[in-house]
């Protein structure tokens, strides 16, 4: 049950995007049709599942131990600019049909503030491992279901009229505002 | 580049090339922590901190570092500034601290810093480097004070904890909200456009 509050409250209520403002970037950058949104989604998922498994090893068994939680930050990044070159190697050899799916948006991950922010999340909530693995696989739903939304909302305002200097960035955010509110319709979810 | 002077690398970053409503770098801080002017005082400061200690340091290594591993390079000499500003913050000022929670050392992954380390100090000199870093830290601390200042003012009434629109005044709740962050931040972008437009 625990388990299920973990995983709704990073995919609808806490929503990664929409309420810790975390992974705007491509958020706003790639999410003009929908098969790239798709994409990208699916390759954020993967590696945030990846980045919860080693970060929380990494910091519960040595940097706690060891008392050197002051590196945490230089640790987390290192691990997940490893992280992604490693999956990008692995897929490109072992499947040429992910790789080209994925391939364009795993580097961009590394500089994808979500999945720094994962790992400082759990770190600050206290999971244990399987409540972290959890926790990784309810945020990416949920940045894959805003990147989805916005992408399908965006494919239709290319053909409406848009006051000029608003264009672009401007009504993507704005439109991002209105997601949010709509989404807070979720945060009465799980607090009875 | 050579005959711009020092004083347009300063300028540039906070009106044609302001990063947060100009070339929309580094938005998730702007979105996160501008529910009030102080906390978007403090999280400029920090990254006007971080920006300059690490573009400095970047162009005194530039030509010591080999091409391919330069990015790794950067990212850990921005991870460790940031840490310094974390556990300073964290020191002098629990609170604030507290308040800008995650979003501090999240700085590590902010495009800004990485984009002017590749973009600039590895290409330019230091007194430049240094001036470039400081025009972008303030044009970014600028836009986060004025989205800070809006959404305070317009969501509570007050600014720097001080009522300036009185009793009345029915706060539009929505503004310290996630949502008034988005919609503030999308009316700036359209109106710094208009703004350029025109010149």
């Amino acid at each position: 049950m625990k388990l299920l509050i973990i995983f709704l409250s990073a995919a609808v209520v806490n929503n990664f995007v929409l309420s810790y403002f975390l992974g705007i970037c491509p958020f706003l950058g790639v999410s003009r049709k929908l098969s790239s949104a798709l994409g990208m989604g699916a390759a954020v998922t993967f590696v945030m599942s990846l980045t919860s498994i080693s970060t929380w090893l990494l910091y519960h068994k040595l940097l706690v131990p060891f008392n050197m939680v002051y590196l945490e930050y230089v640790v987390f990044i290192l691990v997940i600019a490893s992280l992604v070159q490693i999956v990008e190697m692995f897929i490109k050899k072992s499947s040429p049909v992910l790789y080209k799916a994925l391939g364009i948006y795993l580097p961009l991950i590394t500089t994808n503030c979500a999945i720094l922010g994962l790992a400082l999340f759990m770190v600050l909530k206290d999971y244990s491992f399987i409540q972290s693995v959890v926790f990784a696989l309810g945020a990416g739903s949920g940045f894959t279901l805003a990147l989805l939304i916005m992408a399908g909302i965006r494919e239709d305002l290319d053909i409406a009229d848009v006051p000029r200097p608003l264009k672009g960035a401007g009504i993507a955010l704005i439109i991002a505002g209105l997601l949010a509110l709509s989404f807070m319709g979720f945060s009465g979810l799980l607090s009875g | 580049m050579d005959d711009r002077s020092g004083f347009f690398e300063f300028k540039k970053g906070i009106i044609s090339q302001n990063p947060v409503l100009i070339l929309l770098l580094g938005l998730c801080p702007v979105l996160a922590v501008t529910t009030s002017a102080i906390n978007a005082l403090t999280m400029g400061a920090a990254v006007i901190f971080v920006l300059s200690s690490s573009t400095f340091v970047v162009s005194i290594i530039k030509r010591v570092v080999p091409y391919q591993v330069r990015i790794a390079t950067f990212t850990i000499i921005i991870a460790t500034f940031v840490t310094i500003a974390d556990l300073f913050l964290k020191a002098q000022f629990p609170d604030l601290s507290k308040a800008l929670g995650p979003y501090v050392p999240l700085i590590v992954v902010n495009c800004i810093i990485l984009g002017r380390c590749e973009a600039f100090a590895s290409k330019n000199s230091i007194l430049k480097t240094l001036l470039d870093a400081l025009g972008m830290g303030v044009g970014f601390t600028l836009a986060l004070l004025v989205l800070g200042g809006m959404r305070e003012i317009l969501g509570s009434g007050k600014i720097f904890n001080i009522s300036i629109l009185g009793q009345s005044y029915e706060p539009m709740l929505v503004m310290i909200l996630p949502a008034g962050a988005f919609i503030g931040l999308g009316l700036m972008v359209g109106l710094m456009n208009m703004i350029i437009k025109k010149r």
